[in-house]
């Protein structure tokens, strides 16, 4: 089967880049709109040359009105378009809250089922390129607090090649996160591999010991720190969230009934973020599978700082994810 | 204007003021009575606007209001028993009861809400708009807000894209003077809000929103510049609310003898007026009228005081597909 299955390395940009020119050559009623995704080729070069391909039509420069065209973009998913619409970073995202909040997340709601909201927003977000307190936000538990969303978050290059389609085909609006400092990194993609099950976690490495609960940034950290635990004799799995609202809770409940152990890592601040949710349906559902206390790593309380020593220090690293997990495994 | 002034669509017109300012009075009544809860917030007073605009929208048009919208349902010829029934909670309402007053829906009339964030809907519009641009429908998409939201982003915003994009969307700012309870004058640097279209390249026309006709008259003009260029229009009716904001609201922040001098120019009574002064309709007729609009109000509550609650189990309904 494997030898079928072609795999190739593409960087994390390009992985996104094709999933948009394919979605497009599939449905002609699927269109991009963001700023600076046409002439500028895209903030971070995602789209470049889309709109030489297919045109100002389908790949639309924006003013710098979030909240008018992300509201534009539910208008059009209203009136049978596809729209994805990028949000340049996570940080202007907020300036169209009240758009995703009050309009997209609602509408099927408050019109009694009359209307759905096929919208797909592609946000970039995540720490890590020295841009201070204004621009590395991780801001996914914001949006998976809310009901009527589907949030996703593409903490891999297959996902980055293969959410999209499925977001796209979805009746209700859905977020994806994109990781700004994974754009230029190579990683493995399966051409063949299909569409992501949007609606499940995906187990990225098996392991018994001890079950890495994370999204996002977190899931490469947590991958390269298993290995290290290997060499050490720890046999580490580690769960990708990837589907932050609804969350999979049946994935993440098999993974500690079998290691009986959770480390719960994500980089966006501690206090009530995915991670609280998480560990609070471990101990609602499956606490006596548990033989230690479920810890957590997130995001320093603090606004990101611009030295790269400290903005390092903000969030968990690959050595903070192997401390911890030596700490729960000796019981220290 | 003597042209669009035959009986029958004198009488339609009247007919639909009427039943919109009768409906509300109900409505204020059964709020009293604790039947309608929430936010009520009545149009009695701008009836004009909504009557005089719908006129000249198709059934293909596409229809987007604020929370003040009871009287563009009822303009729409969204059946009057639905909306009384959403506004009990009752499952057979326009929206299945989980609306409310201020998000009336029903998308076979194309009648796409109810917006309670003030502005909240602007960017939508316009976005409808692109969509019918892209699939090449030559529908409009018209989109009703106050001089309040005029405030806002969201407005500078849409009228922006709109004009941008060359998208078919008619902007009514309906201005009743009030952002809730603060007057035009603390709330916009320039008050003659229809200043601000042409700022962004929108043809523009300001109109008297107390007089349905000229109303009807300037949204003639609109829809037909809409429909020929495909471009965006923005129409200032200039209007007053007769009520209070809400039904919480004490009036605190104007004069009653203003509000008495503008009753005086009051839309339903100033046709009446002028179909009886050209003879075209009778008192007798208007009384007519009456009792049919009673009629169909009372059958509205009656169609909501049997309306059915929706089961708890179905809570979670409606919040994914």
């Amino acid at each position: 089967m494997d030898a079928l299955i072609k795999n190739t390395t593409i960087t994390y940009r390009e992985a996104i880049k094709q999933a948009i020119r394919e979605a497009m050559q599939k449905d002609e009623k699927v269109f991009l709109m963001g700023e600076d995704v046409g002439r500028y080729g895209g903030a971070f070069a995602v789209s470049k040359g889309l709109l030489q391909e297919f045109g100002p039509d389908r790949i639309m420069d924006v003013p710098l009105s979030e909240s008018g065209f992300v509201g534009a973009g539910i208008g059009a998913a209203l009136k049978g378009m596809r729209p994805i619409v990028e949000i340049m970073t996570v940080n202007f995202g907020l300036l169209a809250m009240d758009q995703v909040v009050n309009n997209a997340a609602t509408l099927l709601h408050m019109s009694g089922g009359q209307l759905n909201v096929p919208l797909v927003i592609r946000i970039s977000c995540g720490i890590g390129r020295q841009l201070a307190a204004q621009h590395s936000h991780s801001w996914e538990p914001l949006y998976a607090h809310i009901p009527g969303l589907k949030v996703l978050s593409a903490g891999t290059h297959e996902d980055a090649r293969h959410m999209l389609q499925p977001a796209l085909n979805s009746p209700d609006p859905v977020i994806i996160f994109e990781y700004t400092f994974l754009l230029n990194a190579e990683g493995e993609v399966s051409e063949d591999a299909g569409m992501v099950d949007i609606t499940k976690a995906k187990v990225r490495r098996q392991g018994k010991d001890i079950s890495i609960i994370t999204y996002g940034a977190g899931v490469y950290k947590a991958l390269e720190a298993a290995t290290v635990l290997a060499a050490e004799g720890i046999d580490a799995e580690v769960v990708d969230l990837r589907v932050l609202r609804p969350l999979d809770n049946e994935t993440v409940f098999d993974s500690v009934r079998k290691t009986h152990r959770a480390l719960l890592v994500e980089e966006a601040w501690g206090a009530v973020n995915v991670s609280s949710e998480v560990c609070a349906r471990i101990m609602e559902n499956i606490f006596y599978e548990l033989d230690a206390p479920v810890m957590r790593l997130g995001g320093q309380e603090v606004p990101i700082p611009y030295p790269k020593h400290l903005e390092n220090a903000s969030v968990p690293q690959k050595e903070d994810i192997i401390n911890a997990i030596k700490k729960i495994m000796l019981h220290d | 204007m003597e042209n669009s002034l035959d009986k029958l669509h004198g009488t339609d017109l009247l007919y639909r003021m009427m039943l919109i300012r009768r409906f509300e009075e109900k409505s204020a009544e059964l709020y009293t009575k604790e039947k309608i809860r929430g936010f009520l917030h009545l149009y009695i007073g701008e009836e004009a606007v909504a009557v005089g605009v719908m006129q000249c929208l198709k059934a293909e048009d596409n229809i987007l209001s604020t929370y003040r919208e009871h009287g563009h349902a009822l303009a729409r010829g969204v059946d009057a028993g639905s909306i009384m029934a959403e506004m009990y909670g009752k499952q057979e309402g326009c929206s299945h009861g989980r609306g409310g007053s201020m998000h009336l829906f029903d998308i076979k009339k194309n009648f796409y809400g109810g917006n309670a964030i003030v502005g909240g809907h602007l960017g939508m519009a316009v976005g409808m708009a692109l969509a019918a641009r892209k699939q090449q429908q030559n529908s409009i998409i018209c989109c009703f807000f106050g001089e309040g939201a005029a405030a806002e982003g969201e407005f500078h915003e849409a009228m922006n894209l709109a004009s941008l994009w060359s998208v078919p969307v008619l902007f009514v700012c309906e201005n009743n003077l009030y952002a809730m309870g603060t007057a035009i004058r603390f709330s916009h640097a320039v008050t003659e809000l229809e200043k601000k279209g042409p700022g962004y390249g929108i043809e523009t026309a300001v109109v008297d929103g107390m007089d349905v006709l000229a109303v009807e008259e300037a949204a003639k003009k609109a829809t037909e510049m809409i429909r020929a260029t495909g471009r965006p229009f923005f129409l200032v009716c200039n209007t007053y609310r007769f009520r209070a904001h809400s039904m919480f609201d004490a009036e605190l922040y104007r004069d009653k003898a203003e509000v008495d001098e503008w009753k005086k120019r009051d839309p339903i009574t100033r046709l009446q007026k002028s179909l009886v002064g050209l003879n075209i309709i009778t008192n007798e007729d208007i009384e007519e009228l009456n009792g049919k609009i009673e009629t169909e109000v009372q059958n509205a509550v009656d169609f909501a005081e049997a309306g059915t609650w929706e089961p708890v189990e179905e809570l979670k309904k409606f919040v994914y597909t």
